[in-house]
């Protein structure tokens, strides 16, 4: 299937001289819940800037369904629906009269049936008649959401959907965003949060000043670039670690009834062997072992940090 | 063309001028009664008349072309202006929709008031002078030509302000002056020769010139001079605003 969406070879140099992107190619299948990671100014904002029309891009095409978003910017533009990082509402509007207006301003026919169904999933129907300026911000969040659906995109762009927004809010948003991408809607988010995109996505992209440092799908992800932890429950606890089992990646933990190994599952040999001989060798008994998979947080700081 | 988009920025834009409906209205309202104590009774009374129309009546289409001026300019800058301080302008700039459409929504709903405020001011006047119109038509279509023009040109001001006081600044330095300069009030043949030619550098004197002979058959420049002018300045703030849209002037990054 081609991609619905095609970034390639996108820079960006902002009038002050900043680089904020670096030659970006990036494809997104239909139907996909793809998460941008990166620290804070990586440019996941800029890169979704330049695919809605809000930024130039210094170089490089984007197209959207097909379309070129400069030369065909009304076919590529009717696709998508975004709901931008910071907040900003008409304060004076009320709730329905802001989300019809969305859906006017990309040229939809008035459908109120369809605008009720919005409001409703996204629990803002009883506030339909209520100035925004009234509305907390977790509504204030929905509004912009509901905002973004209103003329029924089949690309949806998140950026930083859940910053800011209390747990319940969140597990609603994850819940609406399965819903979407259930009836075909493309997702893009941008998160800081590693377990929205462990818990939601299927394809993970990590930015990094500027540059696409990985993208992967995220089960391979965590199983190409994960190590795992080796966890040894010591029969005896030790004071230290004796100087013959002495190697980089083990830790004597737990007030020293714990020994961590920390191993690569991607290695050729993990050593696994080698240290439990020497262990028993040197008379330490363990009564427990079991091992755990680094979570993608350690994945994401590891690429962000080490590279 | 995206026409939907196009009414849904006009209808938005009319919202929220509704909102604000009141104080606009009892504004040039109030200030035209001003004016007509001020200048028609007080002052008006030793000048016998201009051009050979009473005082009172000759400043009507003066009045009305000022407060066309002054609202179109800061309706649309306002339009414009908000969503960009706000930061709602980046709904409309990611819509299918081209910036000309989005000129013609923001400044349609401008010239839509101060059109309305225009002919508010003309029945405001209506009670205090007789107004025979010699050419309705030709008023009603420099009216509207003007609306729409400054209205433009309030749209650009508004694109091109990063703060309030630039918003207010053109309208406080520019605009009032030049439209008192332009003979809102006096016909340029009563000032002396050299300001005579200086003046015709205002182009502000074209508009009031041609309105003012639509009400009255006299005129400071012949109406079609003042035709041409004024859709001389339409054109150029129509090219400026394909060119902001065009390069993402002050509003793409
Ligand atoms: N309008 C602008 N003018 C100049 N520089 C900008 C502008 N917008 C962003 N930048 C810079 O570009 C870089 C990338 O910013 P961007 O907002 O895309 O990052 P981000 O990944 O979205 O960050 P965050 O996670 O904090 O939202 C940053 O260094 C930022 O300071
Ligand atoms: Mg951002």
């Amino acid at each position: 299937m081609p991609p619905i969406i095609a970034v390639s070879n996108v820079s960006k140099t902002y009038a002050s001289g900043l680089v904020a992107l670096k030659g970006v190619s990036l494809d997104i299948a239909p139907g996909e819940i793809f998460a941008l990671l990166g620290p804070n100014g990586a440019g996941k904002t800029t890169l979704i800037g330049i695919i809605c029309g809000i930024v130039n891009a210094s170089g490089g095409t984007v197209t959207v369904g097909g379309h070129d978003n400069v030369t065909e910017y009304r076919a590529a533009r009717s696709l998508i629906g975004l709901v931008p990082q910071e907040l900003a509402t008409d304060t004076f509007e009320t709730v329905w009269a802001t989300v019809s207006f969305s859906r006017g301003l990309f040229g939809k026919s008035p459908n109120p049936a369809f605008i009720e169904q919005v409001l409703k999933d996204l629990s803002l129907y009883e506030r339909r008649h209520s100035k925004i300026m009234t509305l907390s911000g977790g509504m204030k969040r929905r509004v912009m959401i509901a905002k973004a659906l209103a003329h029924e995109p089949q690309i949806l762009f998140l950026d930083e959907p859940t910053a800011g927004v209390d747990v319940e809010l969140r597990r609603s948003m994850w819940e609406l965003i399965r819903k979407l991408r259930d009836v075909g809607v493309t997702i893009i988010l941008t998160t800081h949060y590693i377990e929205e995109a462990e818990e939601m996505a299927d394809r993970i992209g990590v930015i990094n000043k500027g540059e696409i440092v990985l993208v992967e799908e995220k089960a391979e992800l965590i199983r190409k670039l994960g190590q795992k932890q080796l966890i040894l429950d010591l029969a005896q606890p030790l004071a230290a670690l004796p100087p013959e089992l002495a190697r980089r990646n083990l830790v004597l933990a737990g007030d020293g009834q714990q020994l961590v190994y920390t191993y690569d599952t991607k290695g050729e040999h993990t050593g696994i062997t080698a240290l439990l001989n020497e262990l028993s060798a040197a008379g330490i008994r363990f009564k427990d072992l079991n091992t755990k998979q680094s979570s993608l947080e350690d994945i994401f700081v590891g690429l962000v940090s080490g590279k | 063309m995206n026409w939907r988009g196009v009414y849904a920025i006009y209808k938005f834009e009319m919202a929220r001028m509704r909102r604000t409906l009141l104080q606009s209205v009892v504004s040039p309202v109030i200030s035209t009664v001003l004016y007509f104590v001020v200048f028609g009774s007080a002052i008006g009374g030793r000048i016998t008349d201009m051009q050979g129309v009473s005082y009172g009546a000759f400043i009507v289409p003066g009045l009305i072309m000022l407060t066309i001026l002054t609202n179109s300019v800061a309706n649309a800058s306002f339009g414009i202006y908000f969503p960009r301080f706000l930061g709602t302008i980046y709904e409309i700039l990611s819509a299918p929709i081209s910036g000309l459409e989005i000129a013609l929504g923001c400044v349609g709903a401008a010239a839509t008031k101060s059109i309305i405020l225009g002919l508010i001011v003309l029945a405001t006047a209506g009670l205090f002078v007789p107004l025979d119109i010699a050419h309705p038509v030709a008023m009603i279509g420099f009216l509207v030509l003007t609306a729409i023009t400054f209205s433009l040109f309030g749209f650009l001001i508004g694109i091109w302000a990063d703060n309030f006081e630039k918003l207010q600044v053109i309208p406080l330095l520019v605009i009032t002056p030049l439209t008192f300069l332009g003979g809102a009030f006096y016909s340029i043949h009563v000032l002396p020769p050299a300001w005579q030619t200086v003046t015709l550098f205002n182009p502000i004197v074209y508009l009031i010139s041609g309105f003012r002979w639509s009400f009255f058959n006299v005129a400071d420049v012949s109406p079609g001079v003042s035709l041409a002018m004024t859709a001389g300045f339409l054109s150029l703030c129509v090219l400026a605003v394909y060119w902001v849209f065009r390069t993402g002037y002050r509003l793409k990054t």
